[in-house]
């Protein structure tokens, strides 16, 4: 790694860590309708280093911790945070919110708000890569839980059987909301399932920022060169709870505690400045930027108005003849 | 015109469709040399080759999501789920996925995607493989849902749904494979959201769609020659968007309604038609509007259980009777 490619990795780090920090903020002040938003806190160095490999024209489908996903793939603070309070400015026009917010101009399919189901999608946009013949590559995000669905095992297969150039990301938080993975998974190592269906597959380390972007490196390069799907399992760790009503009380606090020594963001950042001889004027300045998007961001979505009530029945249909009677009028 | 089945019609639009552009292709299970269980991709595989005409693992979530994904991304799908009855395998990727992605996405995507399946009993197939589930689905925002009766409707209304932007469920019947009909020779497009009236009449109203607007059309030449009754009967076509239109001016027209479908009749397509109905044409109607469904039953395997529940003109014309008498 460069020192350049650790400051932009830095700053992506950063952008999620910072940008999530503030929706926990919204929400506990009651400014975030809705269900509590499922964080990212702690599971920064993932999106961070699969999305630093990314081109605009590559593909992502993110789940429903998908915020750090959305920024990777360059979505604006702005517009995502307008989404997530319901506002007009919003990505999806307030439609969405947190659990669906997309840019699909930047190549994000969606979030989706049931777990695994955006695996067979990711796989369809990787089958419509391999039909047009391009060199452009899917990714898609989702738990350690969601390897425990059905999606997950029908969709690793056809991309396998299809030959398909589909990278999936595996991030292993441990838990399924309350449920550790040990309890309803056997299997030693998630990226285990990937070997019976015949795929290159690897654990890394998630909370090591460096080891995770080389081995993002590594697989974004496999699929992109060989045109094969592979499989990454990433261990890292939530922070906070599955969402900011969770009290967390399946697991201990000396346990979070561990797991928050290895936090992606702060050991990177002096790593930069000691290792990689990044000065702090360039740090500070990356710091400084991301607050001033931040800000930004705040105002927006503060000042974006809420939708008015007649856009609610848009956007069901693409307005065609056929659907003319159905557009308003439930039919 | 040229005369051909509906399975050949159904095929016909696949392949005027695949000619015409390149981002259409077929993905779903035994499709491609093996030609579909009910042989309907018959010969395609051969004309346009394994990478439009694929073939994919038992893996009915996988095949539409899968499909869903080359949809918001260039092509143009059309999967095939081998009975319809499967589609419980992979109901969240046909109402979570399929359905709400546009709404979800705040309009940003368009979701041209043909999900082809078949339903209906009277072959025997039993409870799992005899369905008629299109009520499911026309609950769902976001899904148009196609029921074609003949094999020039198969044609046109697939051409329609494989040009339209949005996501179409299109079921075919099994038992009307092998019925013949007359196909214009040149192309026809016919539009999706209209229904057609496949025998006009004054005295009473039939809706149907799929298998049971033949055996209406057979009710109806009994009401005609026993009873001088005229029936007219209104293919829907389309179940899901409703064209209310056709139905309430029928209606008007003859006071009385009786709505056949083959699905199950608690929440099927013609407690819609007559809530309708009763909604706005109330002052219309002579006689309480009635349903002709299969009852609310799983369907039996043995002949003559099965055919004690199918709808049959017998039990169409005893409808009509009853509220014409």
């Amino acid at each position: 790694m460069s020192p350049e490619e650790g400051l932009g990795l830095y700053r992506a780090m950063l952008r999620i860590r910072r940008f999530e920090t503030a929706v926990n903020e919204l929400y506990l002040k009651g400014r975030i309708p809705g269900m509590s938003p499922h964080l990212y806190i702690g599971e920064e160095a993932v999106a961070a280093s699969v999305s630093f490999f990314l081109r605009a024209d590559d593909y992502i489908v993110s789940n429903h911790r998908g915020h750090g996903h959305c920024l990777g793939k360059g979505a604006a603070m702005d517009r995502m945070l307008a989404e997530i309070m319901g506002k007009s400015g919003g990505y999806c026009r307030g439609r969405g919110g947190s659990m669906h917010i997309a840019d699909v101009a930047l190549g994000n399919l969606g979030a989706n708000g049931i777990v695994g189901a955006g695996i067979p999608i990711a796989v369809g946009a990787a089958f419509s890569i391999a039909y047009r013949g391009t060199d452009q590559v899917a990714v898609c995000y989702f738990g350690d839980a969601a390897t425990n669905q059905g999606t997950f095992h029908e969709a690793v297969n056809m991309a396998a059987s299809m030959g398909l150039p589909v990278l999936f990301v595996v991030e292993n938080n441990q838990y399924g909301l309350s449920t550790h993975i040990k309890r309803t998974c056997p299997t030693e190592c998630l990226s285990d399932k990937a070997h019976a269906y015949g795929i290159e597959h690897a654990t890394v380390d998630g909370m090591d920022a460096e080891e995770s972007f080389l081995a993002a490196r590594q697989a974004v390069g496999y699929v992109r060169r060989e045109r094969k799907p592979c499989l990454v399992e990433f261990l890292t760790y939530r922070f906070l709870g599955h969402g900011a009503s969770d009290n967390r009380s399946y697991r201990t606090r000396e346990e979070e505690e561990q797991w928050k020594k290895r936090s992606p963001v702060e050991g990177f950042r002096a790593r930069l400045a000691s290792v990689y001889g990044v000065a702090e004027a360039r740090l500070a300045a990356v710091d400084a930027e991301v607050e001033a998007e931040l800000a930004g961001a705040l105002e927006f979505a503060e000042k974006s108005p809420e939708p008015s009530a007649d856009e609610a029945l848009r956007d069901i249909f693409t307005p065609t003849e056929a659907v003319r009677q159905a557009q308003g009028a439930g039919a | 015109m040229s005369r051909m089945s509906y399975r050949e019609a159904v095929r016909l639009a696949l392949r005027e469709e695949m000619t015409r552009d390149s981002r259409v292709f077929i993905i779903g299970e035994d499709v491609g040399k093996f030609g579909g269980a009910m042989a309907v991709t018959k010969g395609l595989f051969d004309e346009f080759g394994a990478r439009r005409v694929v073939d994919t693992p038992i893996s009915e979530s996988a095949i539409v999501g899968a499909a869903l994904g080359a949809a918001l991304t260039g092509l143009l799908p059309v999967a095939e789920i081998m009975f319809v009855d499967f589609s419980g395998v992979c109901m969240d990727q046909i109402i979570n996925q399929v359905a709400k992605v546009r709404y979800m996405l705040g309009g940003q995507v368009q979701v041209p995607l043909v999900i082809r399946t078949q339903g209906g009993a009277g072959k025997g197939y039993a409870a799992q493989h005899s369905q008629s589930l299109e009520a499911f689905f026309c609950h769902v925002p976001g899904l148009i849902v196609v029921m074609p009766s003949t094999p020039r409707d198969a044609r046109g209304l697939l051409k329609s749904a494989i040009r339209e932007p949005n996501p179409v469920l299109y079921i075919e019947h099994k038992v009307l494979y092998n019925t013949e009909g007359e196909v214009p020779e040149a192309e026809e497009l016919i539009p999706l959201g209209r229904a057609e009236i496949k025998r006009p009449g004054t005295d009473v109203t039939i809706t149907a769609h799929s298998m049971q607007v033949l055996k209406a059309l057979e009710a109806a030449e009994t009401l005609a020659k026993d009873h001088r009754i005229e029936a007219e009967v209104v293919d829907l076509r389309t179940v899901a968007p409703l064209d209310e239109e056709t139905i309430l001016a029928s209606v008007r027209k003859t006071g009385r309604l009786v709505c056949v479908e083959e699905g199950y009749q608690n929440n099927g397509v013609g407690a819609e038609v007559i809530s309708r109905v009763v909604a706005k044409a109330f002052d219309s109607l002579d006689a309480e509007p009635l349903r002709v469904a299969f009852p609310n039953s799983p369907i039996p395997f043995a002949k003559s259980l099965e055919n004690a529940l199918l709808p049959n003109p017998k039990k169409i014309v005893e409808a009509v009777l009853k509220i014409t008498r």
